[in-house]
């Protein structure tokens, strides 16, 4: 007994550790809610729930949504009318009960999961049927071009309700015949966000007009990291950083006629990248999200420039904790060589959904009613899905953001969606993206010539998706 | 005649002791086995929600396998990554088992140490690798330790050098199941007749000769256990590279392990391909075991 007890209390204390680190981060996250939901109070309170209840009276007494984080949640509880939480996972609209059915994005889980029961739709009970289904870009034409996601229109809302919105964000939701598959709040089209304190040092002059002269295009953002370079900073956190707005601005799909095609654009980025790795102007060779690419977040990191969309500079960049640059608002937007977007969410609803009413009204009220999107703009600085209402924004220092220091980039971004094109998507995009970067890692750390790692790409990318050819 | 009806009733209670095994040896080991086999016959996989097949190929599976020739590549990794953890592992593993038996040296605080020895293993493989990713990462605290103390000028990439993922993968394995491997020797070890060592003694052996010449061979079959469990963990070696490598087996794959390429063909749940290559990993487990088995035995007969 006693030696069991002894393991029993040294393993409690390695985990207890281990915890303790991992803590941090989760705990940190909350904080914001409380005001947020006091807002959210404050809307249920002026808008009548009773349309709301009849729209349901015929319909399913559960309403089951599939995503990946807390995200739409908390557009949904604190934004949409008649909402009324119970706990993490369950809340109710009028007499029907939301269930929240959250798989985390990592190792594919989240499509794991929604392929399964997506296949099971037809066999389920109607309560257990999904009824909405959140998809984002570089994986949406899978459960678009297939008769899994409901049309918008059948849903009641016509092209009239939706005129408002930036026409990428509906062309992402395009099948192969022309039909409207679902829609989104908010569009993520990206600036270059640059280290102000960088820009003075190196460029003498933190202006985003001034900046921009600096990055304007491919080869003065190669001269631009020479300069850093010589000043101590890195020109990004990591190789991947630039990848999106080469591969946003591709001349060609990633599979035609069934084969592997790398677009001339980025190949672009791999040389580019490449040299960069070489002359020591990049900090790493990292993935996006590891350690590597967060410690430019921190002025320590000496980074001088991330690529990111609305999202990314409000919630991504550490703005909550005393030290990193975001907090002490020490970052500025400019457009960068090129346009591109990143992320984003849209809504879908499944097949053989029972709540077709609720769901068209939960579409419309947070992605084509203008008060409830600028609501979401004032609370979540997000850049949200609707043209006038943006360019009005645009203008006004109340909707400013305090990670730039007081910059309003809503009208870089609203300039930025307006040119988004998104027609050389295919449903094989995530794949090839992730192992294409994965693959040029060894090209950049030297582990590989140029061949073969485009060999170990295309080899991957075989294994992948069997149905695809490589030569 | 009443006596043998009275064996046939006790034999009957061996056959019912049996049925929990046999049940679940069928469930959760033949069934899966003979499927695995049967589907490697098939093409049948997923393409974005489109299902593909089953369609009957015959062998095209393990043409396509021994063609693409990555299964050698692969296999020579694996087997590279755990004798790299495996002979430390042994060693430390022997020494240890011998301190802890040894009557002369009285050791204090042994179920401490037991415990502290097995720790590592109760953590999930998974977090442990998580663990060492984030130790040894650029911006790690590794690299900022010997940045400080100046054994190096500049950041070393750790993930990026293929010795030093290799290293890493077999440092966390060793580190892993040395416990493991120390507590079933030491139970070997304290089966020896304890006459045999006083007798050892007495007539003047050595601590090293006694090692040598009585431990290690009275050993032997629970040493032969130990490599054939242990070379078949390894050739299971999953978690570890996966996580550690973010499921890459980077640089250029010299880290991916088999059961980590068996996983490449599960994202589409390429059932047939994914059970060609299993049936030959369970061919090459087969045939080193026997390997093992036959080598550690030869010496017996002499």
């Amino acid at each position: 007994m006693k030696k069991k007890f002894l393991s029993v209390v040294l393993s409690a204390t390695m985990v207890a550790g281990m915890l303790t680190a991992c803590g941090n981060t989760a705990a940190t996250a909350p904080t914001e809610a409380p005001a947020e939901t006091a807002e959210a109070t404050d809307a249920t309170a002026e808008t009548p729930a009773a349309d709301t209840t009849a729209v349901a009276a015929d319909e399913g007494k559960v309403l089951n949504i599939y995503c990946w984080n807390d995200e739409f949640q908390r557009r949904v509880k604190d934004h949409y009318p008649g909402y009324t939480e119970v706990d993490a996972t369950t809340g109710t609209i009028g007499d029907v009960t939301v269930k929240w059915n959250i798989t985390p994005n990592q190792d594919n889980a989240y499509q794991n999961n929604l392929d399964e029961n997506l296949l099971k739709q037809a066999d389920a009970a109607a309560d257990d049927k999904i009824d909405i289904f959140l998809v984002e870009a570089d994986y949406a034409l899978k459960y678009v071009d297939e008769d899994v996601t409901l049309p918008v229109a059948d849903l009641g809302i016509t092209d009239a309700d939706i005129a408002d919105q930036y026409k990428y964000t509906q062309d992402v939701m395009t099948d192969s015949n022309g039909v409207l598959k679902g829609l989104s709040w908010q569009g993520c089209p990206g600036v270059l966000i640059y280290n102000r304190e960088a820009a003075k040092e190196v460029l003498g002059s933190d202006d985003p007009a001034e900046v921009q002269k600096a990055v304007a295009d491919w080869d003065a953002f190669s001269k631009t990291a020479a300069e850093m370079k010589k000043a101590g900073y890195s020109m990004t956190a990591t190789t991947n950083d630039a990848y999106r707005v080469f591969s946003n601005n591709v001349s060609g799909k990633w599979v035609q006629d069934g084969k592997v095609v790398i677009d001339e654009n980025i190949m672009k980025w791999v040389e580019m990248s490449k040299d960069m790795a070489d002359k020591g102007e990049v900090a790493s060779t990292s993935d996006l999200w590891s350690e590597d690419w967060n410690k430019g977040f921190y002025p320590d990191g000496k980074v001088f420039c991330y690529f990111g969309p609305a999202w990314m500079i409000n919630f991504s960049m550490a703005a909550d904790k005393a030290g990193s640059i975001a907090n002490a608002g020490g970052w500025g937007a400019t457009e960068g060589p090129q346009g591109f977007f990143w992320g984003g969410t849209w809504i879908c609803a499944a097949q053989g959904t029972d709540n077709a009413g609720i769901i068209a009204d939960i579409m419309k009220a947070l992605t084509t009613n203008k008060d409830i999107m600028l609501d979401i703009v004032t609370a979540d600085s997000d850049f949200v899905n609707n043209k006038p209402a943006m360019e009005e924004a645009a203008g006004k220092d109340e909707f400013a953001f305090d990670v730039l220091g007081g910059q309003n980039p809503l009208a870089m971004f609203a300039k930025g969606a307006d040119s988004c094109d998104l027609s050389n998507q295919c449903a094989y995009d995530q794949g090839c993206n992730e192992e294409f970067q994965k693959a040029m890692k060894n090209y950049f750390d030297g582990n590989a010539t140029l061949d073969e790692a485009l060999a170990a790409f295309k080899k991957a990318i075989v294994e992948k998706y069997p149905d695809v050819t490589a030569e | 005649m009443k006596k043998t009806s009275k064996v046939v009733k006790y034999n009957k209670w061996g056959y019912i002791f049996l049925i929990p095994f046999i049940v679940i040896y069928l469930v959760f080991q033949m069934i899966p086995l003979v499927t695995t086999i049967y589907n490697s016959f098939f093409e049948n996989y997923r393409s974005g929600l489109k299902i593909i097949g089953p369609n009957f190929v015959g062998i095209q599976n393990f043409i396509t396998i021994i063609t693409n020739g990555d299964l050698p590549t692969y296999f020579k990794n694996t087997m590279i990554m755990w004798i790299m953890g495996f002979v430390p592992q042994i060693v430390i593993s022997l020494i240890l088992g011998a301190w802890f038996t040894d009557p002369s040296l009285r050791l204090k605080g042994q179920a401490f140490f037991k415990t502290v020895m097995y720790l590592p293993n109760l953590i999930m493989a998974s977090a442990f690798a998580m663990l060492f990713f984030t130790l040894f990462s650029l911006s790690g605290p590794i690299n900022s330790i010997l940045l400080q103390i100046g054994v190096i000028k500049e950041a070393y990439q750790f993930m990026a050098h293929v010795w030093s993922v290799r290293w890493l993968v077999a440092f966390m394995n060793c580190i892993m199941w040395f416990g493991n491997t120390t507590i079933l020797l030491m139970a070997g070890m304290m089966g020896i007749d304890p006459s045999l060592f006083e007798a050892a003694q007495v007539d003047g052996a050595t601590a090293t000769q006694i090692f040598y010449k009585i431990t290690l061979p009275l050993l032997k079959p629970i040493l032969i256990y130990v490599m054939i469990t242990s070379l078949i963990g390894g050739l299971q070696m999953f978690d570890v590279p996966q996580i550690l490598t973010n499921g890459t087996g980077d640089p250029m794959r010299s880290s991916m392990t088999l059961i980590m390429y068996l996983n490449k063909h599960l994202f589409s749940k390429n059932y047939g391909l994914g059970g060609a290559l299993s049936v030959f990993m369970f061919i090459i487990t087969g045939i080193l075991s026997l390997i093992v088995f036959k080598f550690t035995n030869s010496g017996e007969k002499n």
